[in-house]
């Protein structure tokens, strides 16, 4: 697919990336996996990541794992506009997203954003954007294990 | 007419249903209404008609997937 940039030279642009993953990943793995495979990874000049990770902790409480419960045609569909969008507001040639539902332990990766642009501009806004996007839109609930049961996860901290 | 309709997270064990099917309405609140036996609505319910965020006083057709679901925490 060929788009133009905002300085009208023509840039290619991958097709990008959406992963719901109910087994665990290494999320460093996934991202140079990811690029390593691109055909278009000579035009990357900058790469922009965000990897969101279990704390074994919340509320001053000690949380032992957490349950990711999600919305499966909702998420997969959200997840892919909102790469879309992103590509919209921003010259960014390639992009992953993948995030863990099901069983998580702490210190596991929840969640990973890889933007990639030929500069560092474009995929570090639309990295910060996708974040907050994802967190806030993106259908999925956690419930956490704590010693005195388990809890829904009822908002999301401000940053 | 039927529409379907899920109920996801904390509001699922909250209603006690997590998928339910009505004949007939004609908003996502008389959904709500026919599928709860009008159980009370949560002040932050959230709801999707067919995938996409919609408003409770949003129109529903036949054939429609309706779902009510806490505010989100992913991330």
């Amino acid at each position: 697919m060929v788009m133009k940039s905002p300085f009208f030279h023509p840039l290619l642009v991958a097709d990008m990336a959406a992963i719901i993953s109910e087994d665990y990943f290494e999320p460093w793995q996934l991202i140079s996996e990811h690029q390593q495979k691109s055909e278009l990874a000579k035009q990357f000049g900058a790469t922009a990541t965000f990897v969101g990770s279990m704390r074994d902790f919340n509320d001053d409480a000690h949380v032992s794992e957490m349950l990711l419960e999600h919305y499966p045609e909702m998420t997969q569909r959200y997840l892919e506009k909102l790469e879309h969008d992103a590509k919209q507001q921003w010259p960014i040639i390639d992009c992953l997203i993948a995030h863990r539902v099901g069983h998580i332990k702490p210190a596991d990766a929840i969640v990973v954003i890889a933007c990639w642009s030929a500069h560092r501009r474009a995929a570090l806004d639309a990295c910060n954007w996708l974040i907050e996007q994802l967190k806030f839109n993106a259908p999925f609930w956690k419930k956490e294990s704590r010693p005195d049961g388990d809890v829904w996860v009822e908002h999301n901290t401000a940053g | 007419m039927s529409i379907q309709v899920k109920f996801f997270a904390s509001l699922r064990e909250q209603v006690g249903l997590s998928d339910s099917t009505i004949e007939q309405a004609s908003t996502a609140a008389e959904v709500w209404d026919l599928a709860t036996n009008k159980q009370q609505q949560p002040d932050n319910l959230v709801v999707a008609i067919n995938l996409e965020y919609a408003k409770l006083n949003s129109s529903v057709n036949d054939g429609d997937e309706v779902a009510f679901f806490p505010p989100v925490t992913g991330g």
